[in-house]
């Protein structure tokens, strides 16, 4: 153990009495401070949302107002009809555009992202600086769009799934890069030793060994990277055009031009894709409480 | 130690890996409703994705296919404003353009470097159109487009009923607007609407007063783009910039200008709150959709000079279908008859059917229907007249991509309108040396 | 035998193996960075090279012109740059500072025990999830100075709102607010897997030892979860600099200029057309960024705990 600042575990020579959960004082902490967090989370977060509620079930006219007010004409069903029946049911394409892509990108950069942080971590060679700069510019400089297309098309990958699952990785990388390596410090060497002398290869280290222990990280991970990919718009726009690679983003352009903007449907279209990435949030939830219940097993 | 089992990741990881490339390949099929018709020709055309631009197509693209049934063409989209022309120039760049795409004419059209990705178009294409619109999209001699939709005014809309009310009469001096204005002010009705949430709508005090410049120095544009000349140190094409100021200084606007978008500007026009919204006649439009009850009460005219014999509208072109030059044989015969279609009578028809023309169309033959909104009637009448001219746009190539945050500045207050002016001459260097123009 | 595999091992690889059975491999190999790179490089690394030699042209997207650092010097010239760097300085500075202290404030209140939290989890990262132009429209119409719902709200109140948005000198400020609103989510979430990383037995023999709330915090909680603050800085301080959607689709830089950032001023140049000046003025941005989070990473990792 490294850590100066821990202090190290002994055997208690008194009852501790502060601090420990339970009694009064921990049950007004539970439930005042848990209602003034509710009530304060109430007025920042859920009042913004009541407004694109409320906006996404008005008529066109009153939508335009940009007043928070009720609907003059509650019409939350057929503005959903409407926006999923647009251009020929694109917004089911798109969504099915968006959850391939979003699923296997994400899939892959779980893994290569934690396998490179793995290495990169552990293992500090000469290049190790190096590579953590060429990381971490891929989180400062922007894509140059109209070169990608060119390496695109030499590969024949362009305007075509696969390219812009390729597009998404290479983007994302570096986050998930980052993630990893700051959470596989926490995992100690002694594991992989063990592991090691176990007869364990580096694949059976990684995977079986440390990969498992990195579930909140990883959670984390799948969580952001989804929520970016799915709600990318740039990248689908250029590198896979046309009707048939629609990704759900690029639908709100069906709802916005300089003259004649919907904004009942616009907000319409906003809810309804904003729906499955909240349902995976919540899935995923539970998955943090597991982490926080089990507890991350350690030596 | 706990080891979750690893074999059904793997055996997942490589599903997902395999199915999903082919999920992605068959998805494109679901929404497609068209079939093929056996042995025809299919071309696609790249408009705008929003729900005007979609149905405006439709409506062309049903009547072009009644007439040619051995022909269908399908809808692509692109994003309303600087998004979309962004995938336009790198859709033509790598190759990847559709056969047929509609964009902006004038010096817009010159910086998608036409003679290497446009088809060229002869007389049995464009026969029908306007002379005054070839300049607008031709290098030299070669005409790469027809136009798409109507000429349009940038001017001001204003509310009759006020007018009346107050027994104004259309200005056609700046003195007389602003006394015009001092009225109305009197009155408790704001004189201007501003609405500086959507900052496009600021430049119209200076770009709809170019017709005044024009008729006062002929040869303005051409030396504007030789630099030899600029708005800071010549006050007649600085009167703009100046009006705007002087607007703001005589407090004139509507009080809350700057947090107001199109759609409330329109609204405040309707319900005769604001009695002058300086605006394109194109976005007749939005007002027809915020308060269609009101669009019979809103008239249009030019923005005064000082002289009233040369009052005049400063004209936009509209927007025109190109063909891309990567479109060959077969598609390129379709998408030529389907541009001359366009630039016909009956393209005509089948655009005013879905979207309300906003001003004289550029084609022989097309006449405006008799019902079209007083604001559309007036843009009219000064084409009829020979009292209109076109737009710096369309005369010159350079323009600089800060003006409407340096009108949005004049127009608060923040900067004056000599500031303003000078500040825009900087801006526009880049913009010309960028095109590679001589002199700058 | 603790440390024989913590050194740095370039030499475990290259020594062939010569009858022995265990470890001649080192269990971190090399090619574990093969995919990534071969994607990595392709398709960021090599792009981004070939925009770095645009950078010097004069691009129309169709044609390029070598100009050498023109557009460096042109992009140097921009009469709103001064501003737009010290907006930029002060929109990353408020916004990941901000994050960084909300969001383990809320990471700390909701792995506690209270009540709600399942419902807080989702309410408090429901932002993060929502499209750019949606919040920003949602805000603009919220911010109004009249009609809004919050002068609404302060007017009940008895206080005058002021122009959120429409007030030269508060424009910024009001946006970044809205930006700390969209991101504190995330950086909660991070924060939450750094605090549940932590092993339940350093709470039990700290709580044994006696340490109260505080010094659990300033001695367990903190240093424990590095990992996760170091990671908040990091991406929030980026993303401050880089900042671009939500200030374009709030304000677009203005009223006026007064709330442009380099990141807008470069988009406004991308949308004019000048290919090679916002190529350019990229690469500006690139180093800028650069010379603040590089050194700020290697200090961040010299205070990162192992255990």
């Amino acid at each position: 153990m490294s850590a100066t600042t821990t202090p190290v575990p002994r055997t208690a020579s008194a009852p501790g009495s502060g601090g420990r959960v339970g009694g009064s004082r921990a049950a007004l902490y539970r439930y005042g401070v848990g209602t003034l967090a509710v009530v304060a989370s109430v007025v920042v977060f859920v009042v913004p949302f009541a407004f694109i509620l409320l906006t996404a079930a008005m008529d066109a006219t009153q939508a335009s107002e940009f007043s928070f007010a009720w609907p003059r004409n509650f019409q939350l069903w057929e503005n959903v009809v409407e926006v999923v029946q647009t251009r020929d049911y694109i917004l089911v394409i798109a969504f099915i555009n968006s959850v391939v892509l979003t699923l296997v990108s994400v899939t892959a950069l779980v893994v290569l992202g934690s396998m490179v942080a793995f290495v990169l971590q552990r293992r500090v060679t000469r290049w190790t600086g190096a590579i953590n700069f060429l990381v971490l510019s891929g989180l400062i400089m922007p894509p140059a769009i109209v070169p990608t297309i060119w390496v695109l098309q030499r590969f024949g990958l362009f305007a075509t799934m696969p390219g812009l699952i390729l597009v998404e990785i290479a983007f994302g990388l570096s986050f998930s890069i980052l993630l990893f390596r700051a959470f596989i410090s926490t995992i100690p060497r002694e594991l992989d030793e063990a592991a090691v002398l176990d007869g364990a290869g580096p694949l059976r280290l990684f995977f079986r060994v440390v990969l498992p222990l990195l579930r909140p990280v990883m959670v984390t991970v799948v969580l952001v990277q989804s929520v970016a990919v799915f709600n990318d718009f740039q990248n689908p726009l250029y590198f896979l055009p046309g009707d048939a690679g629609a990704t759900v983003q690029l639908t709100l352009f069906n709802f916005q031009s300089q003259n004649l903007s919907s904004y009942n449907l616009l907000f319409t279209d906003i809810l309804l894709i904003t729906i499955p990435m909240l349902l995976l949030f919540l899935f995923f939830n539970r998955q943090i409480v597991a982490g926080l219940t089990s507890g991350a097993v350690k030596g | 130690m706990k080891l979750s089992t690893r074999s059904p990741r793997w055996l997942a990881l490589a599903a997902v890996l395999v199915v999903g490339p082919v999920a992605g390949c068959s998805a494109g099929s679901l929404g497609s409703s068209e079939e093929e018709s056996g042995g025809g020709t299919t071309i696609t055309w790249l408009t705008g994705v929003d729900e005007t631009a979609q149905a405006t197509a439709e409506a062309i693209v049903a009547a072009f296919e009644d007439a040619n049934p051995d022909i269908t063409v399908k809808l692509d989209g692109k994003p309303a404003g600087g998004e979309g022309d962004n995938l336009v120039k790198t859709r033509l760049q790598t190759g990847t353009m559709p056969d047929v795409f509609d964009y902006n004419s004038g010096s817009l059209f010159q910086q998608i470097a036409p003679a290497n990705n446009l088809a060229p178009l002869d007389d049995s294409v464009v026969g029908a159109v306007d002379d005054t619109f070839f300049p607008q999209v031709s290098v030299d001699s070669t005409v790469y487009g027809v136009p798409y939709g109507t000429a349009f005014g940038g001017g001001v809309m204003y509310n009759k009923k006020v007018f009346d009310q107050l027994g104004l009469t259309v200005p056609t001096t700046w003195a007389e607007f602003m006394s015009n204005s001092e009225v109305i002010k009197a009155a408790g009705i704001a004189p201007v609407i501003q609405t500086y949430q959507d900052t496009w709508t600021s430049q119209l005090f200076v770009l709809g007063d170019f017709h005044n410049v024009a008729a006062v120095q002929p040869t303005w544009a051409e030396d504007y783009t030789a630099n030899q000349a600029e708005y800071a140190t010549d006050p007649v094409a600085m009167a703009g910039f100046q009006h705007l100021q002087d607007v703001h200084d005589a407090g004139y606007e509507n009080a809350d200008y700057a947090s107001t978008k199109l759609e409330d500007g329109m609204r405040q026009l309707a319900a005769g709150t604001g009695a002058m919204y300086p605006m394109l006649s194109a976005n007749i439009t939005t007002l027809q959709s915020v308060a269609p009850e009101a669009v019979a009460d809103i008239g249009f005219f030019a923005l005064p000079g000082d002289d009233a014999a040369s009052n005049g509208l400063t004209a936009w072109f509209p927007n025109a279908v190109y063909i891309a030059k990567t479109t060959e044989g077969e598609a390129l015969e379709a998408s030529k008859k389907l541009l001359a279609f366009i630039a016909s009578p009956e393209g005509c028809e089948a655009f005013g059917s879905a979207s309300d023309p906003t001003g004289p169309y550029l084609v022989e033959g097309c006449e405006l229907p008799a019902d079209v909104p007083p604001v559309t009637k007036d843009v009219q009448t000064y084409f009829d007249e020979d009292k209109q001219s076109p737009a710096l746009e369309f005369l010159s190539p350079v323009k600089g991509p800060n003006l409407e945050q340096i009108t949005v500045e004049i127009g608060s207050g923040i900067r004056s309108a000599a500031d303003g002016a000078a500040l825009y001459d900087e801006d526009v260097e880049k913009q010309a040396q960028q095109l590679g123009l001589e002199g700058w | 035998m603790s440390t024989t595999l913590r050194q740095a091992s370039p030499t475990a690889t290259s020594r062939p193996a010569r009858g022995r059975p265990r470890t001649r491999r080192s269990p971190y190999p090399g090619w574990f960075y093969l995919p990534a790179a071969v994607v990595y490089g392709v398709l960021f690394l090599v792009p981004t090279l070939a925009s770095f030699y645009f950078a010097l042209t004069r691009w129309t997207i169709f044609t390029s012109e070598f100009i050498g650092l023109g557009n460096f010097v042109q992009f140097f010239q921009e009469p709103a740059l001064t501003k737009g760097f010290v907006n930029t300085f002060v929109y990353a500075a408020l916004t990941s500072g901000a994050k960084v202290v909300l969001g383990l404030a809320l990471g700390m209140l909701l792995t506690s025990q209270i009540m709600g939290r399942g419902y807080l989890r989702a309410v408090i990262f429901f932002p993060v999830l929502v499209s750019t132009v949606g919040v920003g429209i949602t805000f603009r119409v919220l911010m109004n100075p009249t009609k809004g719902a919050i002068n609404a709200a302060l007017g009940v109140v008895g206080i005058d709102g002021p122009g959120w948005l429409v007030d030269p000198s508060i424009a910024l400020l009001s946006v970044a607010a809205v930006d700390i609103w969209k991101g504190v989510g995330l950086a909660t979430l991070i924060y939450m897997a750094g605090i549940v990383s932590i092993p339940k037995e350093y709470y039990e023999a700290a709580r044994v030892d006696g340490a109260g709330s505080w010094t659990l915090f300033r001695n367990l909680i903190l240093p424990l979860s590095w990992p996760a603050t170091s990671t908040v800085v990091t991406l929030s301080l980026i993303g401050g600099l880089r900042s671009f959607d939500l200030i374009w689709s709030m304000t677009r830089g203005g009223p006026g200029f007064t709330s442009d950032v380099i990141a807008s001023v470069i988009y406004k140049q991308y949308q004019a057309g000048f290919y090679g000046l916002s190529t350019a003025g990229n690469v500006i941005l690139f180093i800028a960024v650069t010379a603040i989070v590089l050194p700020l990473t290697r200090f961040l990792a010299r205070k990162e705990v192992e255990l």
